[in-house]
């Protein structure tokens, strides 16, 4: 129907000029042509042209998102890995300090330990320094005393008794202790 | 160049347009019209013998049958070399490659944006339209080649092939009645649809029929404008006209290499426009 009205309005403007005859014969060539040409293209070109096509941005869509995951993944364990060596390195900076502190602590009662040990063994020494002074001392009296007394007796032999001379010489001898 | 021998190169002009047409751009018209006889170059002639009648219609292949023949083989090859380098691997090679980028370009900026989802469906069509359109044009640039495309009965076939297209596409879509109804625009008084289920009818065939001239009109125009051009050569009976006719004839050229793309474009884009809006009646 359309086609005849087209043909009806082309036929009258032309005016059988030529150039607006609209032949018939080619319209026909025309369709036939066009819809064999359109059934081939669409089994033998289009379909796969367009598959392929489909396919091809679906990989490539495919292993944008792949590598962009890939990327966020890595992006994660990089994350991951330098929280971990913040933790370690927190971790072995917390053991230093505790170590240290440890060490310092440690040091400190050592040296407490070995000051009040002298300080002791220095006590003690003098002690027994002073209780081996003090028995020396007694024995050097005594000796004194002996040797004094010997001494005195020879002196005495010649004159006076033995008794009122050691009386004597004890005196003598308690001065000296004394001073 | 004394005026005899002028007035004798016009006579001998205006005869061969005498022979070749009743009017002076009878020749031009010639060229670019259809016939029954295919130029060679230097081997003259070739006449298509005459088929007989088939119901009542002449059905003789005419010179335009054969470029149109000559291009569809041609799109055909190519396409089927395309479908077979993408058979082989999904990167495309140099055949692939150049006619990926039209292909894409007509999926994408045309068929998708004015189809919307439904796209797929007629997309083979509208390829096949682009590059029917587009190897006809170019084949048309082609010396001793006929351009089929600057046929009115060419563009008028496809003209009514787009328009079937159309009206299915919106029948497929809207089913008839819905399409029918969906024709008028919806908030139209009620005494308004006297004037405008006419008006949206006479819409319907005013598309294609533009379709067609615009095509039509758009190869002619150049070609004849060539001729007309390197006619003026003849007509002026001076070969000093001749590199004025010739530089302007080879822009004309390059513009016909332009208006080959744009026209297949615009033929395929107004088809898959008119097919959206058939399917999407709402907008």
């Amino acid at each position: 129907m359309f086609s005849e009205l087209l043909i009806a309005v082309i036929a009258s403007e032309g005016g059988g000029g030529g150039l607006l005859d609209v032949n018939p014969g080619l319209m026909i060539w025309t369709v036939v042509t066009f819809i064999l040409l359109l059934l081939i293209l669409k089994k033998i070109a289009w379909k796969p042209i367009l598959e392929a096509l489909d396919k091809r941005e679906k990989e490539i869509k495919n292993s944008l998102e792949q590598a962009e995951n890939a990327k966020d993944e890595a992006r994660k364990i990089l994350e991951e890995n330098q929280a971990n060596l913040a933790k370690a390195e927190e971790e072995s900076k917390k053991i230093i300090e505790q170590s240290r502190t440890y060490a310092e602590s440690l040091k400190e009662q050592m040296l407490k330990e070995s000051k009040e040990q002298s300080k002791r063994l220095i006590d003690d020494a003098g002690d027994e320094i002073q209780r081996k002074k003090d028995a020396a001392f007694e024995e050097l009296k005594e000796q004194i005393a002996e040797l004094a007394v010997n001494a005195a007796e020879r002196i005495m032999k010649e004159n006076i008794d033995a008794s009122k001379n050691k009386e004597i010489a004890n005196k003598y001898l308690g001065e000296i202790t004394k001073n | 160049m004394n005026a005899d021998s002028i007035s004798d190169t016009l006579t001998t002009v205006t005869d061969s347009l005498q022979q070749a047409g009743d009017t002076g751009s009878g020749w031009i018209l010639h060229h670019v019209m259809d016939g029954k006889e295919i130029e060679l170059p230097f081997l003259g002639y070739i006449h298509i013998p005459q088929l007989p009648l088939v119901f009542g219609i002449d059905v003789t292949p005419t010179k335009h049958v054969v470029f149109m023949i000559i291009a569809a083989v041609l799109v055909f090859l190519t396409f089927a070399a395309v479908a077979r380098q993408y058979k082989s691997s999904l990167i495309p090679k140099r055949l692939s490659n150049f006619f990926e980028v039209m292909i894409v370009f007509v999926r994408d900026e045309i068929a998708e944006p004015t189809l919307g989802k439904a796209y797929p469906i007629y997309l083979p069509y509208l390829l096949t339209l682009f590059f029917f359109i587009l190897f006809g044009n170019f084949l048309g640039l082609i010396p001793f080649s006929a351009t089929f495309t600057s046929n009115i009965a060419v563009t008028a076939a496809l003209a009514i092939l787009s328009f079937l297209m159309i009206q299915l596409g919106g029948i497929r879509q809207n089913g008839l009645i819905g399409y029918l109804k969906g024709l008028v625009p919806h908030g139209i008084p009620l005494w308004l649809l006297p004037l405008m289920i006419p008006v949206e009818i006479l819409g319907l065939f005013t598309k294609p029929f533009a379709l067609a001239i615009r095509l039509f009109a758009n190869m002619i125009a150049g070609h004849t404008v060539i001729l007309a051009l390197l006619g003026l050569i003849f007509f002026m009976g001076t070969i000093f006209i001749a590199p004025v006719s010739v530089a302007f004839a080879v822009f004309i050229y390059l513009l016909e290499i332009l208006v080959s793309l744009i026209q297949a474009y615009i033929f395929t884009m107004l088809t898959s426009l008119f097919i959206g809006m058939a399917v999407h009646q709402e907008h």
